[in-house]
């Protein structure tokens, strides 16, 4: 059975990303997509990938990838805002790595575009008042 | 030509008064120009909705049977420990109070799931709240343990007085250090990679009335839904910054100490938040209106984003370490419009406090001057001023020698 999922790989500092995600490809012959990497010196680092392939080898890679200390998160959840409790402060747009959230020049609200939305769930972590919400 | 509080408000009460925002007038006078717009305005009204972490509230919870002198003991509220250092039922819950076995930051960076701030915003939400006290007992006050459900609406007082409320301009914050930082600026990406920011700039009450002229103590307010009023100046007010000719300051400098009935205000307009990394607090709503004295005052309330200025200040560094320095002077028009330049580098700037709420306050409050609901109050006393040459200093620290005579062990 062919599956098609979305993770997030968190790298531990000072991993090379590149090479470990190739073998995936290589190794397991899963076809990839990189949605969004961001690298940062002395820092996690994170890959948000779009992974096609055989189950089995999507399993397989997946526990390839966790045995080199890499953190593998699926994306299945989706993420809600609760339009009751947000105040439109701003602070979940710092942190959004996509167009999810930006802010209306006009109304100043943040505006929840969940199409963009790769549910890495910084802005579930950052929201002083919790009105970002993880549904499964 | 100049008018007096009397003048405004019989006119507030017959309904004829003219009352507009501080964003309105900005178009106002610069339609019909300064002498019109203060002729024909009598109030403008402001607005602000941040975190402000000087805040909290008294509560007299009325007696028990048998007595308990909470004075002394210990009281928590949901698990928040309250201030119980005041007589036997009186106590202070401040907004950033976390309870005992609140894992801090020992998972960095820590949640902060709940605080004196959330125990405020369900309180006024006319939730029950769980109130434990262990206390000492004496012959008048015999019992020593108290666990309760308590309600807004069945203690004798809830009172919301914050000392340090409604900055007049705040840092913009940024992160030279090589790692992320969970600051209550936010999270801060390293090596300068974003910026944010937390005043409502032109919609802001003191950026309004710069020089302290109609908002001293004694004037009435919007305070969290419901009126307040202001008490004194607040904790680290600081007239003696900076200024640009328009008399804004060019870094935070005043502030309000603000006091209200917390049982007619609302939770939508005072929120328990929580600061990743940083802590637990409360997100308050405040307004207040300016009456169109002069045109001076007029002119003053014109003010727009582009015209009010300030520092860059590195969260990485040199604020943990108390080391004074900007990296630089930006407007809160760059950074509404979401983009500053610092030290060459282009990064993205974003609030943290809602100027969408921010400018709903402006209306509400806009809303009850018309319909007669809210006058206006002269304040009794002026706030400090650049004159008082009040100023705010970080603390000198001393070694503590002790005498063997004073040694108590
Ligand atoms: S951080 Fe939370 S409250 Fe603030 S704008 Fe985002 S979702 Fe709304
Ligand atoms: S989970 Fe939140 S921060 Fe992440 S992409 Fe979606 S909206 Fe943006």
């Amino acid at each position: 059975m062919i599956v098609s999922r979305k993770i997030i790989l968190h790298f531990p500092k000072d991993m090379v990303e590149q090479p470990l995600v190739s073998r995936l490809a290589k190794d397991f012959d899963l076809e990839f997509n990189i949605l969004k990497a961001s690298v940062t010196p002395n820092e996690e680092g994170i890959m948000h990938l779009a992974i096609k392939g055989e189950k089995g080898n999507y399993s397989k890679g997946v526990e390839y990838l966790t045995k080199a200390g890499v953190k593998v998160q699926q994306m299945g959840q989706e993420i809600k805002r609760n339009d009751d409790r947000c105040t439109h402060c701003g602070l979940c747009v710092s942190v959004c790595p996509t167009p999810a959230l930006v802010i209306d020049k006009k109304t100043r609200e943040v505006v929840f575009d969940s199409g963009h939305c790769v549910a890495c769930e910084m802005c579930v972590r950052v929201c002083p008042v919790k009105a970002m919400e993880i549904r499964f | 030509m100049a008018k007096t509080y009397a003048e405004i408000n019989e006119k507030i009460k017959k309904g004829q008064a003219v009352i507009v925002t501080a964003e309105e007038i900005i178009d106002i006078v610069e339609d019909k120009g300064i002498k019109k717009a203060a002729q024909e305005v009598d109030v403008v009204t402001t607005g602000t909705f941040g975190p402000m972490c000087s805040s909290g509230a008294f509560l007299n919870f009325g007696h028990t049977q048998p007595r308990i002198k909470i004075g002394g003991g210990h009281a928590y509220l949901n698990n928040v420990p309250a201030y119980a250092g005041l007589a036997a039922v009186d106590v202070y819950i401040g907004a950033t109070a976390i309870p005992d076995d609140d894992p801090r930051n020992k998972v960095y960076p820590g949640e902060f799931e709940y605080g004196g701030g959330h125990v405020i915003e369900e309180l006024v939400a006319g939730k029950d709240v769980r109130l434990e006290v262990s206390s000492y007992g004496t012959d008048c006050y015999p019992r020593r343990k108290l666990e309760t459900l308590v309600n807004i609406k069945d203690i004798n007082e809830a009172v919301l007085f914050s000392p340090r409320n409604a900055y007049q301009n705040y840092n913009c914050a940024v992160n030279l250090a090589e790692r992320i930082i969970y600051t209550y600026m936010g999270v801060l990406q390293p090596n300068l990679g974003n910026a944010t920011f937390c005043s409502a700039a032109q919609l802001s009450p003191l950026l309004n009335d710069p020089l302290y002229r109609t908002i001293g103590i004694g004037t009435k307010i919007f305070l969290g839904g419901g009126t307040g009023f202001v008490a004194w100046h607040g904790t680290q007010h600081n007239p003696a910054v900076k200024r640009k000719d328009n008399e804004t300051p060019q870094a935070g400098a005043g502030t309000l100490a603000v006091i209200g009935d917390l049982k007619q205000m609302k939770p939508a307009w005072l929120r328990g938040s929580s600061f990743l990394g940083y802590g637990a607090t409360l997100t308050v709503g405040i307004g207040v209106p300016i009456p169109i004295l002069d045109e001076e005052i007029c002119r003053n309330t014109a003010v727009r984003n582009r015209d009010i200025w300030t520092q860059v200040v590195d969260y990485g560094k040199n604020y943990p370490n108390n080391i004074a320095g900007s990296l630089g002077e930006v407007n809160y028009e760059q950074l509404f419009n979401g983009e500053i330049e610092v030290q060459g580098k282009k990064l993205a700037a974003t609030p943290l406090s809602s100027y969408a709420k921010a400018r709903e306050i402006a209306g509400i409050l806009k809303t009850w001057i018309k319909k007669g609901e809210f006058t206006l109050t002269e304040p009794v006393q002026t706030l400090p001023g650049l004159e008082s040459g009040a100023t705010v200093k970080s603390l000198r620290e001393r070694p503590i020698k002790q005498s063997k005579s004073e040694r108590r062990d």
